[in-house]
């Protein structure tokens, strides 16, 4: 009798041991809304571990579509956004998100300091990942023509043509050149390695119809031609689909999606062993390369009450726990920031990107509206129906039009 | 009917449209007169995980209290629609004094968003009317004359490409078109051109639209024509035919002018839906060679910029497009009405 006592006190108690040390007790509802790719997914899973209240979340493509709107209402209905450099942006114009200083010295131990995203002195943002897009490319076509791998945009060219010669690929590059947003990054990746400044200072005067503006516009023609005629209809997904049906051989494309690129049904042995990845490209004999630097993190609604706040960076600082990333298929979706993080293979492209120096996207409160006028005017000068002059200075008047409307200038 | 019955008639459907359709449309005018206060902008240091920087931020402090007293923004009037992104009033005055003809203005014109949606959008709007207008009396004539037995399953089958959701629908043609789809292939095939691609070329592009357009509404036409053949009168065909009357002048003579009311319902309602033309451009994946005033707003509306006003006015520009287009056929109608009277 006494024995089956003991074992019943002692398991119970080891229970609680063990729930006490996983656990992750809230009081009061979470709801978080964010983009979906795999380590997003990940940290969204981690947030609906926490028990004693509900956790809800909301991942999708649409995310920048709906956040601003539902963290706008009083009390809003998304306790936390997780956003990229880009996408907090919007959430700063419009004052929705609040400053995490007490929170982070209450619970953010394990929190190391590069993983703030501070703004005028205040932690308005957690970062747990790094993007940049990079090289993705064919080792094994490139060693069978005996091609070195392209460090710059020219060489990329140059090899392009020696693929599309030897027959093995019709239309070897690819690029994610979607009219809109993807192509205006494109457009930025390539402008910046060029040494090009969007904005005349610290104004929101625009500063593109430049000579590196039209240097960029002409490479990103020149790249056009030896890529799918449908470019202008190509996001990343699409551009992957191309990489994996082995018609494409080199591509500029992003770090969060390289790990996972081949690991789709259908993909032929060749593709899944000979697809490489290398550091971003420089172009026009520039130091800086022609690519853009990411940081994914989450952020807690300003309109909740404080209990909603705690209970909400307490859920996410469990998703984002260095202990995650002890799973290996974790810890190859992301370039982690957590503490003990060492890179993957996949992660190469995005850490030789930090090294190189790479340029972070702007956390302007007008790079957003930059950033459309692009997507929109560039497609007239990608179907060669205007000139390079005429599409930057039609860039710098939907962006005018578009910030003064918007207050800026 | 009595002016009491009549008032009490309408009274539930005249409340729902003052909630729901007027006072949507004030609210939608007033956004599009004012924009947001001018921001403050102050010099931040900025930190991330690539390092610190010193950046432009807003200084929501200081423009807190302009929001809380006048929460519209700033009254700028019709500021929003005669700029760059709307009517474009200075740059249409530039392009009209430097164009030579006709041919250089409108190409000129077109390289502003506002007149190329516009033209995207009337061409789509009159050329899918009356080609679907046209198709679907054909089949639904075609359609009258087979065997009862097999008219089931015909109507049917015809009237699939209304059921199908127009995005879903988009999505599917569009993997279909693809240079590596299975019509896109064969098209390459046809032409002998392994380079030809539908989704490359302004033109092609359009056509494909229109095409899907015309695909997409023939059911609805064919439908109200079909079950207006079955109202036609038998005395009258007998009558003809008696006369010595071929098929044609059949159709011509008795059939059509039976099913004018109906016709003219069917160009109203085809020539609202075209002009409001807007899920074949997001599947189809176009805005590069085509876009439409509601796809105008559409993209002003979401992303990171949301531009509110800008998107407001688009809404209103489209409005009077829709009263200019249908003011031909309203009238018509109305004075009909008056003559009848």
């Amino acid at each position: 009798m006494n024995l089956i006592k003991y074992t019943f006190l002692i398991t119970s108690f080891l229970f609680l041991l063990i729930k006490n040390s996983f656990a992750c007790e809230i009081k009061a509802r979470v709801s978080v809304v964010g983009n979906e790719f795999p380590a997003i997914q990940t940290v969204g899973a981690g947030a609906k571990k926490c028990k004693g209240a509900e956790v809800k979340t909301n991942l999708t493509a649409d995310h920048q579509k709906i956040n601003v709107a539902g963290m706008s209402s009083e009390p809003a209905e998304y306790t936390s956004a997780i956003v990229a450099n880009t996408s907090i942006v919007a959430l700063l114009n419009n004052d929705l998100i609040r400053p995490l200083d007490d929170l982070v010295k209450k619970h953010g131990s394990k929190l190391k300091k590069n993983q703030l995203i501070t703004i005028n002195g205040k932690v308005m943002a957690v970062a747990f990942m790094a993007n940049a897009q990079h090289l993705v490319y064919r080792k094994d076509i490139l060693e069978k023509l005996n091609i070195s791998v392209p460090k710059t945009y020219e060489e990329m060219l140059s090899a392009a043509k020696k693929i599309r010669a030897s027959g093995l690929a019709k239309n070897p590059v690819g690029g994610a050149y979607k009219a809109g947003w993807n192509l205006a990054q494109e457009f930025n990746n390539m402008f910046i390695g060029y040494g090009g400044k969007h904005f005349k200072g610290n104004t929101p005067e625009p500063n593109v119809n430049s000579d590196a503006g039209k240097k960029a516009l002409n490479m990103m023609k020149s790249l056009s031609e030896y890529m799918n005629p449908d470019f202008l209809t190509h996001d990343s997904n699409a551009t992957n689909a191309e990489f994996r049906a082995g018609n494409v051989i080199l591509m500029n494309m992003w770090g969060s999606r390289a790990a996972t690129l081949t690991d789709a049904d259908g993909v032929s042995d060749a593709v899944k062993k000979g697809m490489d990845i290398a550091g971003p490209m420089t172009v026009g004999g520039g130091n800086i390369p022609a690519s853009t630097l990411f940081w994914d993190g989450w952020t807690v609604a300003k309109k909740i009450s404080d209990a909603e706040a705690e209970a909400t960076f307490i859920a996410m600082m469990n998703a984002i726990d260095p202990s995650i990333i002890k799973d290996d298929k974790v810890r190859k979706q992301a370039v982690w920031l957590l503490d003990g993080y060492t890179p993957t293979d996949a992660a190469r492209g995005v850490f030789a990107a930090a090294k190189m120096n790479t340029t972070p996207y702007p956390m302007l409160p007008y790079a957003g509206l930059m950033h459309s006028a692009i997507g929109a005017e560039i497609a007239d000068f990608m179907q060669g129906k205007e000139n390079a002059k005429k599409t930057l200075s039609d860039i710098e008047d939907a962006y005018r039009a578009a910030a003064k409307e918007k207050g800026f200038l | 009917m009595k002016h009491k019955t009549f008032f009490w008639f309408i009274l539930p459907t005249f409340l729902a449209m003052l909630i729901f359709i007027f006072l949507p449309i004030i609210s939608v005018v007033l956004q599009s007169v004012h924009t947001p206060h001018e921001n403050v902008l102050i010099t931040v240091e900025n930190c991330d995980p690539f390092g610190c920087k010193k950046v432009t931020s807003i200084d929501h402090e200081a423009t807190k209290n302009l929001n809380q007293s006048e929460p519209l923004g700033k009254f700028v009037g019709l500021d929003i629609y005669f700029d760059r992104g709307h009517l474009a009033i200075e740059n249409f005055k530039l392009i009209w004094e430097n164009s030579e003809n006709i041919f250089s203005f409108v190409q000129s014109l077109s390289n502003l968003p506002f007149y190329k949606a516009v033209f995207f959008t009337l061409t789509f709007t009159f050329t899918v009317t009356p080609i679907m207008l046209l198709l679907g009396l054909l089949i639904a004539l075609g359609v009258n004359s087979i065997s009862k037995k097999l008219r089931g399953i015909v109507i049917f089958f015809s009237l699939l490409p209304m059921i199908v959701t127009p995005l879903i629908g988009s999505i599917i043609l569009f993997w279909m078109i693809d240079s590596r789809g299975i019509i896109g292939n064969l098209i390459q095939w046809l032409f002998d051109d392994p380079n030809l691609s539908l989704k490359a070329s302004t033109t092609l592009t359009w056509i494909m639209l229109i095409v899907y357009g015309v695909w997409h509404a023939i059911p609805f036409s064919f439908i109200v024509f079909y079950a207006g053949l079955q109202t036609v009168p038998k005395d009258q065909l007998e009558s003809a035919k008696i006369d010595g009357a071929n098929k044609f002048e059949e159709v011509i003579y008795i059939i059509i002018p039976h099913l004018m009311p109906l016709i003219t319902f069917v160009t109203l309602m085809q020539l609202m839906d075209n002009f409001r033309v807007f899920e074949p451009i997001v599947g189809f994946s176009a805005e590069a060679h085509a876009t439409s005033l509601s796809w105008i707003i559409f993209n002003d509306l979401g992303g990171e910029t949301r531009q509110l006003s800008a998107a407001a006015t688009s809404s209103i520009l489209t409005i009077i497009g829709v009263i200019i287009l249908l003011s031909p056929v309203l009238i018509r109608t109305w004075k009909d009405f008056k003559f009848k009277k």
